[in-house]
């Protein structure tokens, strides 16, 4: 983890006094609900359904054992003994009293954590890839940029009252696994012939309502220039981003009017001033930053661990697992490991505060002490000695957290949906669960390959619907829950020929009932057109197109039927 | 006569800000008397304000363009930025720009829907005068202006980001490190316990 210097301690303690006395002046009556709205989202408090909901910052997905023991005792003193692991690296609170939420603060500050601008129209919480620092292919470590930039942006006096959030991810690697295009502002970082480090700059993507692909900017931004850069498009995005509009005020919106060229023009014009100004990063302060990271005091190991692939070999469950939720690692004899939140019956991202003490455990004595958020909503242990991997997946099978299925069908992204979110137009967790239901069959599984299913509860996709290789979309119709379905999204440059894209709704949408059938068919259609084992589900779609999919939901005469007689409903 | 907040003092407000009528037409102007006028009214009745016998200000709305005064800025003694809204932020550009790009030195007066919680980032993009919306006890949002003892970033209050203000003891290289290492940056490679 990046450690905290006395003065990034003193800030945050600072936040959290300001934060009190906001609170006691608003508990005193002494402004109103509306002013104080403006002022407790900066510090991620949202009133919701049911309850106020707090969202904490875990700062690009690291967290250290210890943390996470914080965030168990924060479940089990001042929630109902669990949290919520969201799509953008943070935890949620459901339960919390409005009175409690400084003492809360408070004691997150102790371990060097936040909820600073986890909400509101500011800089949110900068997040990146979950194998940062242990890829294989990784060009820079990315915690080291996004620490710059988050100190950069914390509390940014210009940059506080935007016109709409204001979402930043970094790729630090070959691959995208951070969906740098589908972010305000995306930054991938490469280096150049003299082996410089900088950045490629994408702006304007982002999904929601209006789902766009962003735009590169800037192919090569020297590292030096990062922060005054991004602060030439924050200018510009103040200052010129629509305000009449709640749902056209992302910053997509203004650089697809004004043409991402002419918006490029405008941040060229601005950053001329700004150029080599005071905000030039240094080698030093890089170095500095660089310096106050933890890093794995790995042991020197030979290779790939033999008695690791002996087990393997003899054990069909473990080496499922291991496919599965086992990753390389960039260090010989080392790999990482994901945890699954995703397991049937319980609701994606979610885990209870017992099973956060038992992860931080798992942290301590297999992983050096550190973890991982995934915005996949799962854990990651990132530096496990191969030949600890059997033994830890006993221990986190016997927890729940050992289904195998990492990459697949039901490796389900979900958002809270109406369960909790009082934005959701649509239950999404049961929706989630019915697929899972639907799709136990490890072998099945197995056999349909990688698959990213989203769901999210309604247009401002938390679950990311719009880039799951199938996506669901809850909608509201004359008050009530119907779900829609896309196909051929595609998160990011996971693999090479395959970028971020959009996916195709396919057609009018379902009832909750039918989503399982649903999934059945298109996945049907799938393992008829493959071509090969290596062709995944999404491969076949961009392929062949939404039409033969389309056909056999659709032209099946049970859903003909149904649907029909939704549409004379709804009519 | 009301209170504003001016160099983190509470004074007596001497200037008169004239707000359009309803209509949507020109305020008129008194025939003395320190005031501020909208954008609007210095473009239609420039000579006839300048010709007045007391000192002139000018004030921008939200959605208006400070290069529209750069040029002008020495013919006026105070320039404020209207914030219609809370949340709208457009006015902290505003004023970063009229410090930093146009110079502007004398007063620059925040006002509308302000309170004591936007005090500590207006004055950091060189807001030094505040007419907090009414009701407010201007005295006591005084103590806004220590809700923090540092910032990380560059602004108009402190041009150095922090970065380039710590002292040199706590800019220890890496172990190992000469100052001459290939630039950025992967520190798990690089090893070497933090002892």
């Amino acid at each position: 983890m990046y450690r905290y210097d006395e003065i990034d301690q003193t800030i945050v303690d600072e936040r959290v006094a300001q934060f009190r006395d906001q609170t006691r002046r608003f508990l005193a009556g002494k402004f109103s609900e509306d002013d104080f709205r403006s002022l407790r989202l900066r510090n991620g408090l949202y009133i919701q359904r049911y309850a106020p909901m707090l969202r904490v910052a875990i700062p690009y997905g690291l967290l250290t054992s210890r943390q996470l023991r914080t965030l168990a005792h924060i479940a089990r003193t001042w929630d109902r003994g669990y949290g919520h692991f969201s799509t953008r690296q943070n935890i949620q609170f459901n339960w919390p009293k409005l009175e409690d939420v400084p003492d809360i603060l408070a004691e997150l500050a102790k371990v060097q954590m936040h909820g600073i601008q986890t909400s509101g129209n500011s800089v949110r919480n900068i997040t990146t890839d979950h194998f940062a620092g242990v890829a294989r292919d990784e060009i820079v470590d990315s915690f080291v940029w996004c620490e710059l930039l988050r100190q950069w942006s914390t509390l940014h006096p210009e940059f506080s009252y935007l016109p709409r959030k204001f979402k930043i991810a970094v790729a630090g690697a070959e691959a995208d696994r951070a969906a740098i295009f589908l972010h305000d502002v995306g930054l991938q970082a490469v280096r150049d012939g003299a082996r410089e480090v900088g950045f490629r700059v994408i702006v304007g993507g982002g999904m929601g309502r209006t789902p766009i692909i962003g735009h590169v900017i800037r192919e090569f931004l020297p590292w030096r220039h990062l922060l005054s850069y991004v602060e030439a498009v924050m200018r510009v995005y103040n200052r010129y981003g629509r305000r009449d509009n709640l749902n056209k005020a992302r910053i997509k919106i203004l650089v697809k009017e004004r043409t991402p060229e002419r918006f490029r023009e405008e941040v060229d014009a601005e950053w001329a001033h700004l150029k080599d100004g005071p905000s030039t990063l240094t080698e030093e302060e890089v170095r500095r930053v660089e310096g106050r990271f933890t890093r794995p005091a790995y042991e020197p190991l030979s290779g790939d661990d033999a008695g690791h692939a002996a087990r393997v070999a003899a054990d069909p469950a473990f080496a499922a697992w291991v496919k599965r939720n086992v990753h390389p690692h960039k260090v010989p004899g080392y790999a990482a490991v994901t945890l699954s939140l995703k397991k049937t019956g319980v609701p994606p991202g979610d885990a209870t505060a017992d099973q956060m003490d038992a992860v931080a455990e798992f942290a301590d004595r297999f992983s050096l002490g550190e973890l991982r958020v995934s915005h996949e909503q799962n854990l990651i242990l990132a530096d496990v000695r191969q030949l600890d991997l059997h033994e830890l997946w006993q221990e986190v099978k016997a927890l729940g957290f050992a289904t195998p299925n990492i990459g697949l069908l039901t490796n389900i992204i979900c958002c809270p949906g109406g369960d909790f979110c009082s934005l959701a137009n649509a239950k999404s967790i049961p929706v989630a669960q019915a697929i899972q239901e639907r799709f136990e069959q490890l072998d099945y599984l197995y056999d349909i390959g990688e698959l990213d299913l989203n769901i999210s509860g309604c247009m401002n996709s938390c679950g990311h619907h719009h880039v799951g290789h199938i996506g669901i979309l809850g909608v509201d119709k004359n008050g009530e829950e119907w779900y829609q379905i896309s196909i051929g999204g595609n998160q990011g440059l996971t693999r090479a020929g395959a970028p971020a894209s959009l996916g195709k709704v396919i057609g009018p949408s379902f009832a909750r009932a039918q989503i399982p059938d649903v999934i059945e068919q298109l996945i049907g259609v799938y393992l008829q057109l493959r071509e090969s084992d290596d062709e995944r589900f999404v491969d076949v779609v961009w392929r062949t197109g939404i039409e033969p999919f389309k056909e056999r939901v659709y032209d099946g005469h049970h859903q003909r039927q149904e649907s029909r007689d939704r549409s004379v409903v709804a009519a | 006569m009301t209170d504003i907040i001016r160099d983190r003092k509470v004074v007596t407000d001497l200037w008169l800000l004239l707000k359009p009528p309803d209509d949507g037409s020109l305020p008129s102007v008194p025939p003395s008397g320190d005031i501020i006028v909208p954008l609007a009214l210095w473009w239609r009745r420039r000579d006839e304000l300048l010709a007045r016998p007391s000192r002139l200000g000018v004030w921008l709305d939200s959605n208006e363009d400070p290069a529209a005064i750069a040029e002008d800025l020495r013919l006026f003694g105070v320039v404020a930025v209207r914030f219609p809204k809370v949340i709208d932020g457009r006015g902290y550009s505003i004023a970063y720009l009229l410090r930093e790009r146009y110079g502007w030195r004398g007063e620059l007066r925040a006002f509308g829907d302000i309170w004591r919680d936007q005090l500590f980032f207006l004055a950091s993009c060189g807001f030094d005068a505040f007419s907090l919306r009414e009701g407010e006890d201007s005295r006591e949002a005084l103590a806004a202006f220590g809700d923090f003892s540092e910032t990380y970033q560059g602004s108009v209050r402190q041009p150095l980001p922090l970065f380039r203000r710590r002292p040199p003891s706590s800019h220890a290289l890496l172990p190992g490190g000469s100052g001459h290492l290939e630039p950025p940056l992967s520190a798990r490679e690089r090893g070497g316990g933090e002892g």
